[in-house]
């Protein structure tokens, strides 16, 4: 019986064959925690008795969400983080560095690894090919301490989308259909082989965006082949593989279910409060005035959707009325999208930029919503509360909607904008 | 081991920022004050009244989204003696059995609101006193079982010398 993405993976570091529903002891490539999860990790690290972390220059620590840290009691986690860090020789992303899982792709995950991550957008490294998963902080003091973690192999969907997205539609409209279509628990427990021409065509940004929301409809990784476009990423990077395992799905590989999706029909696509599958096109949506308008985040704050929006909004201005705030991904990110003047159209058209990291994402600081507030974010999630306030409500698009939005100060059709 | 206590319902899809609010983010480090807001949420009614023992019952895809095992940690710390639930997500699923969380997976249509409710782990069994009512619960796998009979991940750890005793 032909192999899965996950089982050839999964069997690559168990040391014997695994297949769907087995458990394994598996060996871990990569590790890494954020600054909410870290210290509650170094804690368990530290109660388990380790005092050692073998590996230590694959194992990172990602100060992120709260970056530069607003409160005391988040500087105080911080520096219990660095010293960890400098104790055991594990890699520190300062503040500013960037989101855990954007940097991880620009820098260290690799086709094949197994990463795990005290976050459950971990994900996004399935965009490499990397049997990428989230998990909570003991997990990772284990994965740190051990290198090693226990994975139930999964059962596999596979998403086949072909033909071309139309203009103004992006992969995050496709993944947010997606998820309106199975449902936020739609594939618990399961893998996705993300494939066919559609994907295929997307760039590598595109590709993270789709990786990074296989969480939300519950999956434990969004898998994408490596390609010529994987390829060229890991070069530009400074780590084109020597040699590249063996990662493509065998041709009799059983696969639990398979959809099919039609690029070609599909529209900008919102999720609506307060669930991510709760979704709608831009044609049955409500034009909501909107007061607030993020764009950035581990799923769309790329290079690659900064231009999308500056596109946009170059020349143009945000409605009196309506704020926007745009974070950059990474330092990288910040730099390039600096060097392309990009940061100029934002603040010219209005908008805030600021620092890299998570930002407004988790209501942690940097654009925390009023009550009765209406955002339209480009992130992943919209659960009720999670830009700070129970009393708002979130949007989550694609940056050119949220760029169309920003101008218009309701929710736009960003066909109506793209040029 | 019984657990015995009283049913708080909640609805679908209860997620991570329902029970430890991303606005109570500087409170990671201060578990036993961030319990004091433990699902505040989706009920404010809840964390000043939950009693020792007392079942979180919720609906389906309870737990979804963030990997904070912080979120099950306080609902343990509140006192809460197990959750019973139509589906859990992944995440939150792992991450309660590494904290020694009970997770029980049933159709909670059948427990109402302030149900006097018992469970029998050895024995796998929900009772529903109110409703006079029993519910089997489904037998674990094992690795999972072996970790929550140890006392979550951390007792494992340690009972087995420093290593998973899972191979
Ligand atoms: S940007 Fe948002 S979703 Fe992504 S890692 Fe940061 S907090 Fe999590």
């Amino acid at each position: 019986m032909g192999k899965t993405i996950s089982e050839k993976i999964l069997s690559a570091h168990a040391g014997y064959a695994v297949k769907a529903n087995d458990i394994a002891v598996v060996d871990v490539d990569l590790a890494y925690v954020q600054d909410g999860t870290g210290p509650l990790t170094v804690r368990q690290f530290k109660t388990m008795g380790f005092t050692a972390v073998p590996n230590a220059s694959r194992r990172m620590i990602y100060l992120d969400h709260a970056s530069p840290s607003p409160r005391r009691e988040l500087s105080n986690d911080h520096k219990f983080l660095r010293d960890f860090a400098r104790e055991t020789g594990v890699i520190l992303s300062e503040i500013g560095w960037g989101i855990s899982h954007v940097v991880a792709l620009e820098k260290y995950v690799n086709p094949g690894d197994v990463v795990v991550g005290a976050d459950s957008h971990t994900c996004t490294g399935g965009a490499l090919c990397a049997f990428a998963t989230g998990m909570g902080s003991t997990d990772i003091a284990v994965a740190f301490g051990l290198g090693k973690t226990w994975l139930r192999c999964p059962e596999t969907f596979k998403m086949r989308a072909e033909g071309r997205l139309p203009k103004g539609v992006y992969s995050k409209d496709l993944m947010l259909h997606f998820i309106g279509l199975i449902g936020a628990e739609g594939a618990n427990y399961k893998a996705v082989e993300f494939s066919g021409s559609a994907i295929r065509a997307l760039t590598m940004d595109a590709r993270a965006t789709m990786s990074n929301m296989a969480v939300e409809c519950g999956a434990k990784v969004g898998l994408i082949g490596i390609d010529d476009v994987s390829l060229a990423w890991l070069k530009l990077h400074g780590r084109a593989p020597k040699q590249l395992p063996d990662l493509e799905p065998d041709r009799d590989a059983v696969y639990e279910r398979v959809i099919e999706i039609d690029a070609e029909k599909l529209k900008p696509t919102l999720s609506c409060p307060h669930f991510v599958d709760n979704t709608r096109t831009i044609d049955d949506v409500e034009r909501v005035r909107v007061d607030q308008v993020f764009l950035g985040t581990s799923t769309n704050g790329r290079i690659e959707d900064l231009r999308i929006a500056a596109d946009i909004l170059k020349g143009r201005t945000v409605k009196p009325g309506t704020r926007l705030i745009v974070t950059p991904g990474s330092r990288e990110i910040y730099a390039q999208a600096a060097q392309e003047g990009l940061l100029q159209v934002f603040v010219d058209a209005g908008g805030v930029v600021t620092g890299p990291g998570c930002g407004a994402c988790v209501g942690v600081h940097e654009g925390i919503l009023g009550d009765g507030e209406v955002c339209v974010a480009t992130q992943n999630r919209n659960f009720c509360g999670r830009m700070g306030n129970p009393n708002a409500s979130i949007y989550l698009a694609s940056p050119a909607l949220a760029a169309a939005t920003a101008i218009e100060g309701r929710i736009a059709d960003p066909r109506d904008h793209v040029k | 081991m019984k657990l015995t206590g009283k049913a708080w319902k909640f609805g679908d899809g209860i997620s991570t920022d329902h029970i430890a609010p991303g606005r109570l983010f500087h409170l990671r480090s201060n578990l036993p004050e961030l319990a004091k807001h433990v699902l505040e949420d989706a009920r404010a009614d809840f964390a000043p009244n939950v009693k020792p023992g007392d079942f979180v019952v919720g609906g389906r895809n309870f737990g979804q989204g963030s990997s904070r095992e912080h979120a099950p940690t306080i609902i343990k710390m509140a006192g809460v003696s197990a959750v019973l639930a139509k589906s859990v997500a992944r995440i939150f699923y792992r991450n309660a059995i590494n904290v020694g969380l009970p997770v029980i997976i049933m159709d909670t249509d059948r427990i109402s609101e302030g149900d006097q409710i018992e469970v029998d782990l050895a024995e796998g069994v929900v009772l529903n006193r109110t409703q006079g009512t029993t519910h089997a619960i489904p037998p674990l796998p094992l690795t999972m079982r072996k970790i929550l009979s140890d006392g979550g991940l951390v007792e494992h750890i340690k009972k087995h010398g420093g290593k998973l005793g899972l191979d």
